[in-house]
């Protein structure tokens, strides 16, 4: 197979007569790297008529740190502290896709206390993540309340994880064969005491923002993006099922804990703005009954099954393991020569990188407003984009 | 001054004993008397008096909308600077006077210069004909209500002509967004107002206040007047961009909109416009709807009449327009902004229509003085 390369200059078309019945022209603009959308560095580079969205095309690399190769000259453990950096907003979710991938290959064998800590601390994470994201999509259109109320209660959270994890954003928490330190004796309690706070505030959220009218008018039935379609773009978490496609690696491919807790798939009907503003919320919901589920019983074992010092050899051969993060599926594949500790070479699938494409195929004949809508309903992390 | 010829002085002020004197006629007396010094010392108070007026409201509601913005949001907003911070206002405009005034090179720079003064100069423009009190206003022009419509028109040029000047993409999208909404919203605005003048058979906002004597418009307009004053509050607050309306400046979408380019001193004064304006409709939201300086009666309570009637005509302005300023500041930190077609549709499809029919209702309403509810203050 061949991939043919584009450079920006071949996409960019001069521009056309606009439509107007007035003697007007299209026009290019950027969107970013500066910009109050890009939230991050990534610049759209928009063809617009007038008000109206001809085409789109992403032009991500800003702040690309070349974390892949990076990850060619540390061991496994070393890698975890590249993996936050990732998305960060579901650091603790991408420490546990390498060390997921690192214990398949190197055949570690983890416990159930070590693995309930996981899973509470994903689920964690993926109600703050959700809640960042909540906030900043009402500060994107306009309500930005919305945003500080969000900030004020993930600030919970993130004390939460700064004691047991003594980082709030960047976390290296799950390391391949355990977790790095052990929850503290009151962290059941805190836990307990959150999810009582959040269940009114979630409510709070909804009369807020979702029920708003100019909210339902922003959101629904902008930016409609069919299963097929977004199955074609490799799109995943909230935003597939978003679009009617019940991809949910938790259910489908259960790891950690998630095969003994009951919860549901938030399912989206339509894959409009709205359906994936909801699907989101939804999970919220969702994660809280997890988290619920497994606060009661963490059984008891040591946190980590290897010695600190211990060396994880993996062996020769290319493995691949995927996770569910708050914004879609990680993948991890890790290429061994068997010699070197270090992995011949890592490549990370983000789902960020996939879910921006979307932009493409949702913006065209739409206004500039609703780029703003597209891209925040897609909850995209830039430095997750470029890596 | 005792107790009871304060009381009499404040009854005789509501009943309209004390007719309207306003600065410019004080001057014309002065000039006809003769006694030049005192015309001037006259102007010269109007003007200081307008002077001290912008800039003040302009602190002072900068501030508020601060603090209002820091409760909304469960935090305390500015709390450094003095007490609870109410000198931070002061360090940012201290601040801005001594940024560095970014003119771009390729903007066209008379036109990039000229812009922030249009803006300023239609909104200081509409303050010398709100009535105050009954003896503050600067002048009463005898159309002042289509002054000032043309006046806060002229507005939308220092923000089309700032957009365009910049010469920056961004600033022109967010120019001509104004244009477009500013006017259309005007239509919706000048309809709401012009029930006021039909019920009040006045144009000059001095007499639509005398005519509120037996209750505020927003009541006895039968129904019509609450409608109106709906679709002006909405209208204007579309006027002066302001969320959910504020789509030209739309900071997610367009940078910082028309202003983008605007930097400095130049920029405190489309930013200060922005807060005077809001002064400006919530006064003529007031004057128009609540009775301007007219204390609040309720029919033959003549005890509770005169107690309201202690209460000086200018605190009641300031008070009207301060819960006006406080219910668009409200809308602000609550909603979300339309898009620009929305914008559009809710002004071409949904006000419009309803501000045609309510003006044709109002027009019935006074001709056959038809009133299907009752009067609720004789």
């Amino acid at each position: 197979m061949t991939v043919r390369v584009r450079t920006l200059d071949e996409l960019l078309t001069p521009p056309a007569a606009g439509s107007s019945a007035l003697s007007t022209q299209e026009y290019f603009v950027n969107m970013g790297p500066q910009h109050p959308i890009a939230h991050g560095s990534l610049r759209l580079v928009l063809r617009l008529d007038g008000e109206t969205v001809k085409e789109v095309i992403p032009v991500p690399g800003f702040v690309h740190r070349g974390i892949e190769k990076m990850c060619e000259k540390l061991n496994p453990r070393q890698i975890i502290h590249l993996t936050d950096r990732l998305d960060y907003l579901s650091a603790v979710m991408n420490n546990w896709g390498v060390a997921k991938a690192v214990e398949k290959a190197a055949n570690i064998e983890t416990n159930g206390r070590i693995e309930t800590i996981r899973t509470l601390m994903s689920e964690l994470q993926r109600i703050q993540s959700h809640m960042l994201w909540w906030g900043v999509l009402g500060m994107d259109l306009g309500a930005y309340t919305a945003f500080l109320y969000a900030f004020r209660d993930r600030e919970i959270i993130s004390e939460l994880f700064e004691e047991t994890i003594g980082a709030r954003l960047t976390m290296n928490y799950v390391r391949p064969g355990g977790v790095m330190f052990d929850i503290l004796p009151d962290f059941q309690e805190k836990v307990k005491k959150l999810l009582k706070y959040l269940g009114p505030i979630i409510d709070e959220y909804d009369t807020l923002l979702s029920g708003n009218v100019i909210l339902q008018e922003r959101l629904r039935n902008v930016g409609v993006l069919d299963g097929k379609k977004a199955v074609a773009l490799g799109c995943t978490g909230p935003v597939l099922r978003a679009s009617g496609v019940p991809l949910d690696l938790r259910k489908l491919t259960p790891y950690g804990r998630y095969g003994d807790v009951e919860f549901n798939v938030a399912v989206g009907s339509k894959g409009d703005c709205w359906d994936r503003y909801y699907t989101r919320m939804e999970e919220i919901r969702q994660s809280m009954r997890i988290i619920e589920q497994l606060i009661d019983s963490i059984p008891e074992g040591p946190v980590n099954v290897l010695r600190a010092s211990a060396r994880i050899s993996i062996p020769e051969g290319t493995y691949y393991d995927q996770i569910e993060t708050a914004r879609g599926v990680l993948g991890v594949m890790l290429v061994s020569d068997g010699k070197s500790p270090s992995p011949y070479r890592v490549h990370f699938r983000s789902p960020n990188f996939n879910n921006l494409w979307a932009v493409t195929a949702l913006a065209p004949g739409w206004r500039i407003a609703d780029i703003i809508t597209i891209q925040s309903s897609l909850d995209l992390v830039i430095p997750d984009i470029d890596r | 001054m005792t107790a009871t010829s304060l009381t009499y002085f404040a009854i005789a002020a509501a009943q309209g004993a004390f007719k309207n004197v306003t600065v410019s006629e004080r001057t014309a007396q002065a000039f006809a008397d003769g006694s030049w010094i005192l015309a001037i010392v006259y102007i010269v108070v109007a003007l200081g008096g307008l002077a001290a007026l912008v800039t003040l409201s302009g602190l002072v509601l900068i501030y508020v909308e601060r603090k209002l913005a820091a409760h909304f949001q469960c935090r305390l907003g500015p709390m450094r600077v003095g007490w609870h911070g109410i000198f931070q206002t002061v360090a940012d405009a201290v601040k801005l006077l001594l940024k560095e005034d970014v003119i771009p090179e390729k903007a066209d720079k008379a036109m990039h210069l000229l812009a922030p003064f249009l803006s300023m100069m239609a909104t200081v423009m509409v303050l010398g004909v709100l009535p105050y009190s009954p003896i503050l206003q600067i002048t009463d022009i005898n159309i002042g209500v289509l002054f000032v419509t043309a006046v806060s028109g002229f507005g939308v040029m220092g923000i089309l002509l700032g957009g365009w000047s910049s010469n920056n993409k961004w600033s022109m999208v967010g120019a001509m967004r104004a244009g477009a909404q500013i006017i259309s919203y005007e239509i919706s605005a000048t309809l709401a107002l012009l029930v006021v003048v039909l019920f009040s058979g006045s144009l000059s906002l001095a007499e639509i206040v005398q005519s509120q004597d037996a209750g505020w418009w927003i009541w006895r307009a039968n129904g019509v007047g609450f409608v109106s004053f709906i679709i002006f509050v909405i209208a204007v607050t579309a006027e002066i961009n302001r969320t959910p309306f504020d789509i030209p400046e739309g900071e997610s979408e367009l940078a910082a909109g028309f202003h983008t380019e605007y930097s400095g001193l130049r920029f405190s004064f489309f930013f200060l416009a922005e807060f005077i304006n809001m002064f400006v409709v919530s006064g003529m939201t007031a004057t128009l709807f609540l009775g301007g300086w007219m204390p609040f009666h309720i029919g033959a309570w003549a005890g509770f009449n005169g107690f309201m009637d202690l209460i000086p005509p200018v605190l009641w302005f300031t008070g009207k327009t301060s819960v006006v300023i406080f219910l668009i500041m409200w809308f602000r930190w609550t909603f979300p902004r339309l898009r620009v077609d929305q914008l559009m549709y809710l002004e071409w499809k949904v006000l419009l229509p309803i501000g045609f029919v309510n003006l044709f209702a109002a027009a019935v309403v006074v001709l056959y003085n038809l009133y299907p509810f009752p009067i609720l203050v004789p």
